[in-house]
């Protein structure tokens, strides 16, 4: 489903290479853990899938099922079922939650050619959704994200994720910021999606979301590589020894 | 020696006199009030259009802006829905008022009939030397409405003073008086039509009784190519409210005078305003503030949009008295600058007198936020309807302020509309 080719990429102000010949295949289906030190790359790597304009790709290629969507601006890539649940998701005032997710939705089912959602039919998947992530109705009253706690942000993804429905999804430290109940939900949610078409990178530094979320496979990111790719035994092994050894061993 | 030598008349200060000449006989009102248009009009033709030598036109240089003066009678016109459905209309159509029932508490008087009783001969007068608007609105002055609502009544319906033009010229007089402790939401509508372009004064002059609360709304959306003058004047006795908000949606030339009386302690003015800038038009807000007396509070805010090559200017003065101590005064002028052509001018003035007071004043200028634009693109939305989303939310803020839904509602499909036309 995805395929990550020698990716090198750069910020685009300043040119500093971030992502430095990066490989990485993601099948449907497939839950992929991506881990490495603070610094390694993987937001920007998630910003890169999602087609941020401040990075700018300068090799390699990015394949999703099978094309490549560098040339493709986010929405575009939205609209193909690319999903990235943000580290730190955007506070915006004065645009309305409801308004957004309605927007988000109908749009990306314009650009699929189906037909634009009707109003109880929207409220009521809302609705079912926010029950089953355990979000206050009164927060999606809200400005998108604003004065949300730190873990009601990171529900709030989720939330748009499960109503997007996307194919390839893309959480980046999702877990941070969750007390023990709300990681469970939301990893409840997340496991609710897994399905055989769809694909999720979860990026992160602890082993304990991998518990409830438990991968097929897990990928070591360091300075812009992958350096080490293995199974769920390989987050354990971090866990325990850290990630010396095997910058070592890749060095 | 110095020679003072009068430049000669521009196009439309001849077209002004030419039209006053030619409509004074059938203007409405008594001796006492064709007295005070010919003090009025002779003010405007000794002194000429202000221009930006006058300190309070600095950015509007009339002179040279106001261009075409029509004659004054234009096109058909008819009155539209009012904004808020159900709500209370009170038309004046091409300058004329109707005979509209009121509320219960409100007493209600076409403005032509004090003309001609004479007894607005009084409100006929400038608020100073450079008050063109008080001295063209006065001199042509036709009809509005003048009301009041009675002390402890509180209106629930709202009043739409609702002024539709088609060209021609429409000057219209609006006189309110909220009784003590009374309630009350005004939308004073300007409304034009498509293709004739049209000039029109209006004033409103608000006098709010002790502990009276009011919503005041100015909804300019006149014509593309319409000219408008508008001033407010306000005066707030003790522990009165006034929550003004004025949204520029629309004319070629615009100028909104806003001028505040704090005059009673306890008392509270709040001012928001959106101005949608677009095409080459030229609008100005400028206000002015007093606070005379201890114990107010005022807070202004400000939000444009400008695109193309659209101009704005933001005058506000805030005057606080030396007596005035414990005011709070608070102005913020935020503009969404979407072209690199348009322009926004923002200029705060604080005259402080008291010691111990708070007032600060702030001026941005913006342009969309990236990281906004990406989150919502991330999410499937695309570049022009997330552009759309962000401009919304900067202007809705203000408008989410306003208590009644279907109010707030109306104003933005109205607000959203107009960035759909003109985004
Ligand atoms: N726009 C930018 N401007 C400057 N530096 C940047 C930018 N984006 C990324 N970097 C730098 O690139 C490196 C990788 O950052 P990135 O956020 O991808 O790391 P990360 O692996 O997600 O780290 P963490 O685990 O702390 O979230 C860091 O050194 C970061 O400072
Ligand atoms: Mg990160």
């Amino acid at each position: 489903m995805l395929e990550i080719k020698n990716l090198h990429a750069r910020i685009a102000d300043d040119g500093t290479e971030i992502i430095r010949g990066l490989n990485l295949r993601v099948k449907a289906g497939e839950v992929a853990a991506i881990m490495g030190p603070n610094g390694s790359g993987k937001s920007t790597l998630s910003y890169i899938l999602a087609g941020r304009s401040d990075y700018e790709v300068t090799e390699g290629d990015i394949l999703y099922n099978g094309e490549s969507i560098l040339e493709l601006d986010p929405s575009e890539r939205a609209a193909k079922g690319i999903f990235l649940a943000f580290q730190y998701p955007v506070e915006i005032p004065g645009v309305a939650t409801m308004q957004f997710l309605k927007v988000a939705m109908n749009e990306q089912r314009k650009a699929r050619g189906e037909e634009e959602l009707k109003t109880p039919d929207f409220i009521k998947l809302v609705k079912e959704a926010a029950g089953s992530l355990q979000i206050d109705p009164a927060m999606l009253k809200r400005p998108l994200n604003v004065g949300f706690s730190g873990g009601e942000k990171k529900r709030a993804e989720i939330l748009q994720m499960k109503l997007l429905a996307p194919k390839l999804c893309v959480l980046d430290e999702t877990d941070s910021g969750l007390d023990i109940d709300a990681l469970k939900i939301v990893s409840d949610g997340v496991n609710a999606l897994r399905a055989p078409d769809r694909a999720i990178i979860v990026i992160t530094h602890y082993q304990r979301l991998l518990e409830h979320i438990v991968p097929d496979s897990v990928h070591v990111l360091y300075q812009g590589q992958v350096i080490k790719s293995g199974d769920k035994s390989l987050a354990l092994d971090l866990e325990a020894n850290g990630y010396a050894q095997i910058i070592e061993a890749a060095a | 020696m110095n020679m003072q030598t009068k430049p000669p008349r521009t196009q439309a200060e001849q077209a002004l006199l030419d039209s006053f000449a030619e409509k004074v006989g059938q203007l409405p009102g008594d001796a006492k009030v064709t007295i005070a248009r010919d003090r009025l009009l002779s003010a405007i033709t000794e002194a000429g259009l202000p221009t930006r030598r006058i300190e309070s036109w600095h950015y509007t240089d009339l002179r040279s802006l106001l261009r075409g003066v029509p004659g004054k009678s234009g096109g058909a016109a008819r009155a539209l829905e009012p904004l808020v459905s159900g709500t209370v209309v009170w038309p004046v159509v091409q300058g004329v008022a109707a005979n509209p029932s009121a509320p219960e508490g409100v007493e209600l008087t076409p403005f032509m009939d004090l003309l001609a009783s004479g007894e607005a001969a009084g409100m006929l007068a400038a608020r100073g030397a450079d008050d063109l608007i008080g001295q063209l609105n006065g001199a042509f002055a036709e009809d509005g409405y003048s009301f009041s609502v009675s002390a402890d009544q509180a209106i629930e319906e709202i009043i739409e003073l609702q002024s539709v033009q088609a060209g021609g010229q429409v000057h219209n007089r609006f006189v309110a008086g909220f009784g003590s402790r009374a309630k009350a939401t005004v939308i004073e509508r300007h409304l034009g039509h498509k293709g004739e372009s049209g000039l029109s004064s209006s004033i409103s002059t608000l006098e709010i009784e002790d502990g009276a609360e009011v919503t005041w709304i100015i909804l300019q959306g006149r014509g593309e190519s319409d000219q408008h003058l508008g001033q407010l004047s306000a005066r707030l006795g003790a522990d009165a409210t006034l929550k003004l908000f004025v949204i520029n949606a629309g004319g070629k030339l615009v100028r909104q005078e806003v001028h505040v009386d704090v005059a009673g302690e306890g008392a509270h003015f709040d001012l928001r305003c959106v101005n949608l800038l677009a095409g080459d038009s030229h609008t100005d807000v400028t206000l002015t503030l007093g606070h005379a007396v201890p114990h107010t509070t005022s807070k202004e805010i400000i939000r444009n949009v400008v695109l193309g090559r659209a101009r704005g200017v933001f005058q506000g003065q805030i005057r606080v008295a030396k007596e005035a101590q414990k005011t709070d005064a608070q102005m913020a002028c935020n503009t969404l600058l979407l072209s690199d052509e348009g322009e926004f001018a923002a200029k705060p003035e604080l005259e402080i007198f008291a010691d111990d007071v708070v007032c600060a004043h702030g001026a941005t200028v913006i342009d969309i936020d990236h990281t906004h634009l990406f989150y919502l693109m991330a999410r499937g939305i695309t570049d022009k309807s997330a552009r759309a989303l962000l401009v919304n939310g900067f202007v809705d803020e203000l408008v989410g302020e306003l208590e009644n839904e279907d109010l707030v509602e109306a104003l933005e499909t109205l607000i959203e509309q107009w960035l759909v036309d003109h985004g």
